[in-house]
């Protein structure tokens, strides 16, 4: 998942990176096929360079060190803002067919089942950045029609919505999942799948998916991650701890 | 003269963090977050408290878990490194706790009116979010200049800040440095600040270099010594994040008895941070050492 989401930073781009798996995937694509992209964390730290030794958060005094600035949380979200921003990614724990993320509460809001965490800075992502990236566990309970709690807005309810809400910009341009990499369709803004990971079966993805997805005949696999993206991984993950092998 | 504000932790948390209070806390986001402050204010059984902060680590989840708190005002209240904070968890699913649903940007915007003195601050963010729904302090509006889309985010005032800083003299300035957070609007829009400060410098250091003040000394109500105050936390300068106690504290608070016992020995059974550190012992004390020093050009403030 790491390195499907590393790919999609293009050289050269301004990438506000999340907690969590996008700290490392920001770090994989500074290393390997983008080493001009530039990464702004919403604590206030902007860095031109990968941190120069394993961080399991934003925070950890390896990213502070030889930053290109560091500075105030409202500075780093005024550069997102004003849309200097052009990729973010983000966590989730449930989505819908049009890319809306609840990370909030699952059930009724004032009896929730399950409280989850809240926005953090996603909800800002998801509103102004120029695009955004979901990084997802697929399963049914978190793939379902329409999100309990609308915590970072996808596309609402399809095309035209985030215009008409008043969002500046933006939207998923993909979701990167445990079983394959997905887009939206440009028309009618619902996911569609681009392509499955090895060695998993698309009927796997059709029942742990919570609407009826169309699949192509025969989609094309994820490109798995190759020799020398593992050994950044390992360098940057030495001990497994996003990575899996914890 | 200035007056002199230095106190004990436990003195400073006495007199400016009353029962029912609006407390701003780990401002800094991952960095700075003060749990020694937290730590004494769950000893002194403060009750009722409004919490306000971003993203407290685990510092909010404890304060929960010991029963000071009746509402949050927040972005996101969990454990970084390892996912839900499972006394606070349980205590929105059990309904005993209130949540105002923040995004980073919408509580900087909400400290930031505060700070300015306004009723509230525009931004773009979270429209056609739900954060409006839980959250009252969130209003869509049409900008009077241009007609377009804007949140309207409401001032947000807190009785009292408490920001961990690296060094401070004893009448309020401080130099605080890293990656600041929303510490300086926190200061600002507080009726009172308590400082935690790893040193305790003469006047003359602070003013060597005006530029790093975090906040107007004269604004200050308390400055306390507080070597380690932000522990398991990082604090630029003086120690790395101790990523192994948020994982122990992951499996120490999944149930309201094992966050008890955590809670016993922790925070109930040291009377200080000294005691504190302690128990931690210096063989962990001395991993979340600094490896790497960098220290800065200095820059001339003469005339």
């Amino acid at each position: 998942m790491v390195t499907a989401a590393a790919r999609h930073v293009a050289d050269g781009e301004v990438v506000f990176v999340g907690m969590r798996l996008p700290l490392l995937g920001f770090l994989l694509a500074k290393e390997t096929h983008a080493p001009n992209a530039v990464g702004i964390y919403e604590l206030g730290i902007v860095r031109d360079s990968a941190a120069p030794a394993p961080i399991l958060t934003m925070g950890d005094l390896p990213n502070l060190y030889r930053a290109s600035w560091l500075a105030d949380t409202g500075d780093a979200m005024a550069l997102l803002q004003q849309g200097r921003v052009d990729l973010s990614f983000i966590g989730g724990a449930q989505v819908d067919l049009y890319g809306n993320l609840n990370t909030t509460c699952i059930g009724d809001l004032q009896h929730p089942e399950t409280r989850l965490p809240g926005s953090g800075g996603a909800c800002d992502l998801a509103s102004l950045a120029g695009r955004h990236i979901l990084i997802m566990a697929h399963q049914r309970r978190r793939f379902v029609p329409r999100v309990d709690y609308i915590t970072s807005p996808g596309y609402g309810d399809g095309p035209g919505w985030r215009r008409r809400v008043g969002l500046p910009r933006g939207g998923p341009s993909a979701v990167i999942t445990t079983l394959g990499c997905f887009s939206f369709d440009p028309r009618s803004r619902r996911m569609q799948l681009d392509t499955i990971h090895p060695g998993v079966a698309p009927e796997t993805i059709r029942s742990e998916t919570g609407w009826p997805i169309d699949l192509p005949e025969a989609p094309a696999e994820t490109t798995p991650p190759s020799e020398h993206e593992l050994k950044v991984l390992r360098r940057f993950d030495p001990e497994g701890y996003w990575t899996g092998r914890r | 003269m200035p007056a002199e504000k230095r106190m004990r932790l436990d003195e400073a948390i006495d007199r400016f963090v009353e029962d029912g209070s609006c407390v701003a806390m780990g401002t800094g986001l991952e960095t700075c977050i003060p749990f020694s402050a937290g730590h004494e204010i769950i000893r002194q059984k403060k009750k009722n408290l409004v919490l306000i902060g971003p993203i407290s680590d685990v510092l909010f989840d404890q304060l929960i878990g010991a029963g000071c708190v009746r509402k949050v005002q927040a972005a996101w209240v969990g454990n970084v490194i390892t996912g839900s904070g499972y006394n606070f968890r349980r205590a929105v699913e059990q309904g005993r706790l209130t949540v105002e649903d923040h995004s980073n940007l919408t509580l900087t915007m909400a400290l930031r009116a505060g700070a300015m003195g306004v009723s509230f601050m525009p931004s773009k963010t979270a429209l056609g979010s739900d954060l409006v729904r839980s959250n009252p302090g969130l209003k869509p509006i049409f900008c009077p200049f241009t007609g377009e889309r804007l949140m309207a985010v409401s001032a947000i005032c807190p009785d009292v800040c408490i920001v961990p800083v690296q060094r401070a003299d004893v009448h309020g300035n401080a130099h605080a440095w890293g990656n600041l957070g929303l510490s300086r609007e926190a200061c600002l829009a507080s009726k009172r600040i308590i400082l935690t400060a790893e040193r305790i410098v003469a006047p003359e250091v602070i003013g060597s270099d005006p530029n790093r003040v975090l906040t107007p000394g004269f604004r200050v109500s308390a400055v306390v010594h507080e070597p380690w105050g932000a522990h398991p936390s990082p604090m630029p300068g003086f120690y790395n994040r101790d990523h192994q106690a948020f994982v122990d504290y992951q499996e120490a608070s999944r149930t309201a008895e094992s966050y008890h016992r955590w809670k016993a020995t922790w925070v109930d059974g040291v009377s200080d941070r000294e005691k504190y550190m302690d128990r931690l012992g210096s063989e962990r004390i001395q991993a979340l050492a600094l490896g790497e020093h960098l220290i800065s050009e200095p820059a001339d403030f003469g005339y």
